[in-house]
């Protein structure tokens, strides 16, 4: 390495340990050879719409995350946490692209994120309720990866095969948001008298969104009857399963569950903080109209 | 490689005797000087002199900490980004840099620190971060100001320090510098984007070269006359090349790129000269770079208390953590 031109040296081999720097050069497209036709018997305005489901829940939550960066409790939950946001994101940028074109109205995926005010997002408003501190969000975080988590896996066998193969590529992330959020729910609960205390206090603030998420939208339950969504119905005994085992771990009081709520976040209907989000995600987007980037 | 017979003395075998001492450490510091003039690497465990680790310990945990506070200027950007992709190319930039500063501490503390001492040095102000990030990010078009002029400066500074004469000090840049890479091309591929945009967008690119040419410049530090470390740490191959050979070759690979973008770097000063073959240009206003670097830039305050109150607020969850640890030896949750 002559060290004369920075960029030749930077494609010196050193000590033939390049293969380890190869992160991200490797990205595999998760719809290579996959159909992308709406399938037959399968709605494609509903599919449209139910992919705006999955993907607001994901980019309102992806958005939710990437506000802990740089306030991170330690640098390793700064990567963990910015590392979740990408996941979610990138699964959002797949179902809105998605749903642009099932519903047959062609929008990308920065049509839908960009040019949709409050009414137009379809997330549950779990996702759109602030940060709180560290405890509040990691509750949040374990209850949506593992609502998100069984609804990919069943999501998989989908009737859509790009629902299925976002899903199944999905699936492994949701796996480790879950595991993290677990994690950090049994050290918060199991920690100090202090973390106890603000585990709980997190998980009681986030307890309530937690009644929209086992009930169907009318898409969902159409969708579902042809086997291209998941009731979300189906999916209540495993999620509260999975909380249950990770409260007794953490050695926290399993709260009782919330009664049923209309699903009104899949409707446009939203809590006061989805507006300010929205107006701090599009705000640039929406000053140059024209513009490319 | 080193063998065993170049290691340290184990503590045991001190010397009674203050001669004795003297001719041992003639002897470390004869086999440590013949090992960095042999290109070799320095490893943690080896005999080093005082200065050498005093000195990598400050370099070290400054970059790291340059690395944690850096996320700031970008990471407001986040939120805001203009496209989906465009927010997770800054995403994903925002947290390389947050391993980085993992990586840099991990180097420095194989040399008997410990982050968390770092770390409050940098929150208490006693340890500094590269003056680069105390100017505001104004505008969209800022992002991809830092990554070609930022990043590219911080390229030409750090490939280099990849053969540092410290071994995990080199093998830490060796990865940070092919992420770095990556960043640098990213920043200039958005401004090769916006440059094919509207006429705002163009201006924003210009007004943002305008605010960061100078600043990136004053990245290589202070010129040499004035830099009385640099001939030390060059002996010791922590530091390859001084602070002007580095802003020379910054300046020359930068100029045919701006004009391969279109934009005009402001400096009356730059033009190529051909007898010396590189690129003449102007001084940096090394009276701002002082104020900047003394505490005086526009955001120094900032920085470090979003770093203080982020280490502040995180201290419950620290020590949850460890209690949780201290509960469950040998166990994860």
């Amino acid at each position: 390495m002559t060290g004369d031109n920075v960029y030749d040296a930077l494609t010196a081999d050193h000590d033939g340990t390049d293969a380890r720097w190869a992160f991200g050069t490797g990205f595999t497209d998760a719809l290579a050879g996959v159909d992308t036709a709406v399938p037959d018997g399968v709605d494609g305005r509903d599919l449209g719409r139910y992919c705006e489901m999955l993907g607001d829940d994901a980019l309102v939550l992806a958005q939710r995350l990437a506000q802990w960066c740089t306030s991170a409790p330690e640098l390793e939950e700064e990567v963990a946490l910015a590392n979740i946001a990408l996941d979610l994101l990138g699964q959002a940028r797949l179902l809105l692209a998605r749903a642009g074109q099932a519903d047959g109205t062609g929008r990308d995926e920065d049509a839908f994120a960009y040019r949709r005010g409050p009414e137009g997002f379809r997330n549950v408003r779990l996702v759109e309720e602030p940060n709180g501190d560290f405890a509040r969000s990691t509750a949040r975080l374990l209850v949506a990866a593992t609502w998100r988590l069984a609804v990919f896996t069943r999501l998989a066998d989908s009737a859509d095969p790009v629902l299925a193969a976002v899903a199944a590529k999905g699936t492994a992330e949701l796996a480790y948001h879950r595991d993290y959020a677990a994690a950090w729910t049994v050290r918060l609960g199991d920690g100090t008298a202090y973390s106890r205390d603000r585990m709980a206090a997190g998980l009681a603030e986030v307890w309530p969104a937690t009644a929209e998420l086992f009930t169907a939208h009318p898409v969902e339950r159409r969708l579902a009857a042809c086997g291209a969504a998941v009731d979300p119905a189906d999916v209540r005994d495993e999620v509260t399963g999975v909380l249950r085992t990770v409260l007794e771990a953490a050695t926290l009081a399993v709260p009782d569950p919330p009664p049923p709520a209309a699903p009104a976040g899949r409707d446009g209907g939203h809590t006061p903080h989805l507006a300010p989000l929205l107006e701090e995600l599009q705000r640039v987007a929406r000053a140059h109209p024209d513009a490319t980037w | 490689m080193t063998t065993p017979t170049d290691r340290a003395a184990p503590p045991g075998a001190a010397t009674d005797a203050t001669g004795t001492a003297e001719a041992d450490e003639a002897r470390l510091q004869a086999r440590f000087d013949a090992l960095v003039a042999d290109e070799r690497r320095v490893e943690p465990r080896d005999w080093m002199p005082d200065g050498y680790r005093r000195t990598l310990v400050r370099q070290i945990a400054q970059h790291a900490h340059s690395e944690i506070i850096g996320m700031q200027p970008e990471g407001d950007w986040i939120a805001s980004a203009p496209s989906l992709r465009r927010k997770a190319i800054l995403l994903a930039k925002v947290q390389d840099e947050a391993g980085h500063g993992l990586y840099l501490y991990a180097a420095a503390e194989t040399l008997g620190v410990d982050r968390a001492d770092l770390t409050e040095r940098l929150v208490t102000g006693r340890q500094k971060y590269s003056s680069i990030f105390n100017y505001p990010t104004l505008t969209f078009a800022d992002v991809g100001v830092i990554g070609w002029l930022v990043d590219g400066a911080a390229i030409c500074n750090q490939v280099p320090l990849c053969r540092s004469s410290y071994g995990p000090y080199a093998r830490a840049m060796v990865r940070i510098c092919k992420e770095e890479s990556f960043h640098q091309r990213q920043g200039y591929e958005l401004l090769l984007r916006m440059m094919a945009g509207t006429g705002a967008q163009r201006a924003m690119v210009q007004d943002a070269v305008d605010r960061w040419w100078w600043p990136s410049l004053m990245m290589f530090g202070p010129p040499d006359a004035e830099s009385p470390n640099t001939a030390r740490s060059m002996a010791w191959r922590i530091k390859r090349d001084t602070n002007d050979a580095l802003r020379q070759r910054f300046v020359d690979m930068t100029v045919p790129q701006a004009e391969k973008l279109g934009v005009t770097l402001p400096d009356p000063e730059l033009r190529w000269n051909p007898e010396r073959g590189h690129h003449d240009f102007g001084e940096p206003d090394w009276a701002e770079f002082r104020r900047v670097l003394a505490g005086d830039g526009p955001r120094n305050a900032e920085r470090i208390a979003r770093r203080r109150a982020a280490h502040e607020d995180g201290a419950w969850v620290r020590a949850a953590a460890a209690a949780h640890a201290a509960k469950h030896p040998g166990g994860r949750p």
